[in-house]
């Protein structure tokens, strides 16, 4: 206890280490925090389910924040709805059972470029007779512009881009930029200011009724922004960082207990079980890595349990097993353990219990050090199309981006985000290992 | 894998005086070959083994074959006419032909000691689905097409790396503790990040910002008639993926190289030619870098070896078409043959250099004797 107590106190001597503990301490906060606020099977549903969850969202938007660093702001995606009481909503029952409900939302546009598209998803409840709508949209400059009139049924949604009214009003523009245009100007420019958006729906059933969802595509959206697909990135990012450790930290531990355990019973049984190991590492180096894994991962599965169970078995016979058995072969010799073989301890008690324990020392620094490679692996497979198909992770964002040209069409987010989270965390695993690799060796604290 | 080729305590140890050293080399190199090549042997057969799955991925492809073929034959024009009945016979010859030709109607066993045997002398056969730029199926030309480009790319940076980082890290190690020192160690962790990771960072800068340097390929399109402008442009390509593998692995190598040399300056001897009064110069040359000279031969090795793997990824994000790509492609059309190929021409290059390093310690470096332990 003492011993440990003291080391972390010399941990805490190296900057670095104090800066790597940090960010490892940020991301298990941050895994822990997606893992509870979004649970696992919502992740995947989020992750896996397309229009009907994210209708409501543009594709390719950049994260709202990148307006604090433009001097042309763009516009920000929102959607409001008259169930929730955003977009009021009044009701005027007539004679015949025909009434008129009314809408109206007014919103402040003061953005600098202009929306991808506006649409309106009507529900409405009737027997046989639909309601009717027509849409008006008021502009700061008093203009009335007609965006449809239009029967509605069940559940309808109704695009402005595809309005007859405003394809033959915009002729050789979009939609969206001529709606919110300035009239005057030469150039098209945005008109700031308020708009309105007026809805007259008339019923003519008795318990007919009508509601309405205002969806507006900016050019951007939320916290991290979009992707091909509308997903929101802020699911994957968030659920990328659970993955991450999760994977680093098994594989690293698995790699380097299990590297121990075989050097510590080949040294200790020696002669053919010895042998056989040594054997077995060599023919293992020769093997191709990657391309192994590459094979695992198109012919076989590509299941995150199958990948970190090659990864461990083909990383276990490598270099580090050689270096172990050295140090055992060492330390075999050594008095206690003769002192355990004389009291009659069997061959596994002493290997588990005065063997590996030895190295510990060892085992930690490599532990820690290990995990930025593995996380870096599991997205290297993702960058190559081979991740879990399931899994929200950050190597998928950069594949997902990599395949839609993302850094050629100007979307940086969409690499920047998981890259960056990428960077911090095998930095801050790389930082934490070096430093207590110089705790636990003293050897090479002098140097 | 550097631990393979480690020059082993034992071989340090003192003579024996009982046999011939013309014996003891000859008995030695005969022990060495053949357990290299039995460790070829079975590592070839592993890989053959994994790239088929044990036989499951001969099913996949029969059942790609007939579900092509016979959609190839319900829907094709030339088809139309026949009947049902014969359409159906036209479908089973054309899979039957198909599956000979690739080799699918012998038992998996005898297929792949076919692949075995044909690996192990060299004979590289065809490719199932590949084809190198000029038509051909031979494997042969499509790795000798591709050669050059990943022998440019990985060559030029991974020389580049492991000389720039060897002369840093003599001086630096001469100046412990300095500004320069400690910088180099505090960005270590740099390398943590794979060289792709590098890449990225790298397009979005140059290419996407600035716009100074292309986003990837070989030349620019169309490729330049003349020959200046060709290598001109070959330059401008080659310098982003270059410097993405560079840069990936700099730090840490010449960390490691740092640490090693700074073990061998505080030798005795070392302390005795300071003592001595000779020049820095001369203390690095004679007393530093001579003793620690297997250990430089065994990377650089190592090193040129691993140029021949190229850098799948690497080359995949940079669309560079060199031999670590067409292994990837290879391994999506399942091409065996392709595969096989630049595993058994890795695994020989490896073991031929394992075994030559041996005898290079022992001319470098006086106190190693061949054989001379067990």
């Amino acid at each position: 206890m003492d011993t440990l107590k003291s080391s972390f106190r010399e941990i805490l001597r190296y900057p670095s280490a104090i800066v790597g503990l940090v960010i490892v301490l940020l991301l298990v906060v941050e895994a822990l925090y997606a893992v509870i606020a979004i649970p696992y099977r919502e992740a995947i549903r989020l992750w896996r389910s397309g229009e009907e969850t994210w209708y409501a969202n543009p594709k390719f938007a950049a994260p709202a924040w990148i307006n604090l660093f433009r001097e042309k702001k763009l516009p920000v995606s929102f959607h409001v709805s008259s169930v929730d009481g955003e977009i009021s909503k009044v009701a005027t029952p007539g004679t015949q059972d025909i009434s008129t409900i009314n809408f109206e939302y007014t919103f402040d546009f003061q953005a600098d470029g202009f929306p991808q598209e506006l649409m309106l998803y009507f529900t409405t409840t009737y027997e046989t007779k639909q309601p009717f709508a027509t849409i008006v949209l008021v502009t700061p400059d008093g203009r009335q512009i007609r965006v449809a009139d239009t029967g509605i049924e069940h559940k309808q949604n109704v695009r402005f881009s595809q309005q007859p009214k405003l394809i033959s009003r915009y002729k050789d523009q979009l939609i969206p930029e001529g709606l919110f245009s300035d009239p005057q100007a030469e150039t098209p420019t945005a008109l700031k200011g308020e708009y309105q958006l007026l809805i007259y729906g008339t019923t003519f059933e008795a318990g007919s009724d009508m509601d309405v969802e205002f969806v507006f595509h900016g050019q951007v959206s939320g916290l991290a922004g979009t992707d091909m697909a509308r997903r929101d990135l802020v699911v994957p990012l968030l659920w990328g960082a659970p993955i991450a450790l999760a994977f680093g930290l098994l594989a690293s531990l698995g790699t380097s207990l299990l590297t121990m355990i075989i050097a510590a019973i080949g040294a200790w049984y020696g002669k053919w079980v010895d042998e056989l190991i040594q054997r077995v590492t060599e023919i293992n180096m020769v093997l191709p890595f990657l391309p192994i894994m590459i094979m695992i991962g198109t012919f076989f599965s590509r299941s995150i349990w199958v990948m970190l169970s090659a990864v461990v078995l083909l990383s276990i016979f490598t270099g580090s097993i050689k270096a172990y058995r050295a140090i055992f072969v060492q330390v075999r010799e050594s008095m206690y353990i003769e002192a355990a073989r004389a009291y009659g301890a069997s061959d596994w008690r002493i290997i588990v219990r005065y063997l590996v324990p030895r190295m510990i020392p060892l085992l930690i620094p490599g532990l820690v050090s290990g995990v930025p490679g593995f996380i870096f692996f599991e997205a290297t497979l993702a960058v190559l199309g081979l991740g879990d198909p399931t899994l929200p992770t950050w190597g998928k964002i950069i594949n997902d981006a990599e395949t839609h040209a993302a850094l050629y069409k100007g979307y940086y987010y969409w690499i920047l985000e998981p890259a960056v989270l990428l960077m911090f965390t095998g930095l801050g695993f790389a930082m934490l290992g070096f430093a207590l690799d110089r705790v636990f060796n003293p050897r090479l604290r002098g140097v | 894998m550097e631990a393979i080729a480690q020059p082993s305590s034992e071989m340090a140890a003192p003579k024996k005086k009982s046999t011939s050293a013309l014996v003891r080399v000859v008995r030695y190199s005969g022990v060495r070959l053949v357990t290299l090549f039995i460790t070829v042997v079975i590592a070839i057969y592993l890989t053959i083994m994994i790239a088929n799955m044990g036989g499951y991925v001969d099913r996949m492809m029969r059942n790609e074959i007939e579900e092509n073929i016979t959609m190839q034959v319900a829907s094709g024009k030339a088809y139309q006419n026949l009947t049902t009945e014969a359409k159906k016979e036209l479908a089973q010859q054309m899979i039957d032909l198909e599956i000979k030709r690739l080799h699918l109607d012998q038992p998996l066993m005898v297929r792949t000691v076919g692949y075995l045997s044909n690996a192990i002398t060299l004979r590289l056969g065809r490719a199932l689905q590949m084809a190198s730029d000029t038509g051909s199926r031979q494997v042969r030309l499509i790795i000798l097409e591709r050669l050059p480009s990943t022998l440019l790319l990985m060559g030029s940076s991974q020389l580049l790396l492991f000389f720039a980082s060897l002369f840093l890290a003599l001086s630096l190690s001469r100046h412990y503790g300095s500004f320069w020192d400690k910088l180099i160690i505090a960005l270590t962790p740099t390398s943590a990040a794979p060289p792709w990771f590098y890449g990225i960072f790298l397009i979005l800068i140059f290419a996407a910002i600035l716009k100074i340097l292309p986003f990837g390929g070989l030349v620019s399109a169309p490729p330049p008639t003349d020959q200046f402008e060709y290598f001109l442009s070959l330059l401008q390509h080659l310098l982003l993926p270059g410097f993405a593998l560079f840069f990936s692995g700099f730090f840490l190598s010449i960390y490691g190289w740092r640490t090693f040399f700074l073990i061998y300056s505080s030798e005795d001897y070392v302390e005795m030619a300071k003592a001595k009064g000779l020049s820095a110069r001369d203390i690095e040359r004679r007393y530093i870098l001579r003793p620690t000279l297997p250990n430089i031969i065994t990377n650089f090795a190592l090193l040129l070896i691993g140029v021949w793997q190229g850098a799948i990824v690497t080359e995949t994000i940079f669309n560079w078409p060199g031999l670590g790509r067409t292994l990837y492609q290879a391994i999506g059309f399942n091409d065996t043959p392709v595969i096989v190929a630049t595993a058994i021409i890795y695994a020989y290059l490896l073991a031929i250099t394992v075994f030559l390093l041996d005898f290079i310690y022992a001319l470098v470096d006086p106190r190693v004797k061949i054989g001379g332990g067990s």
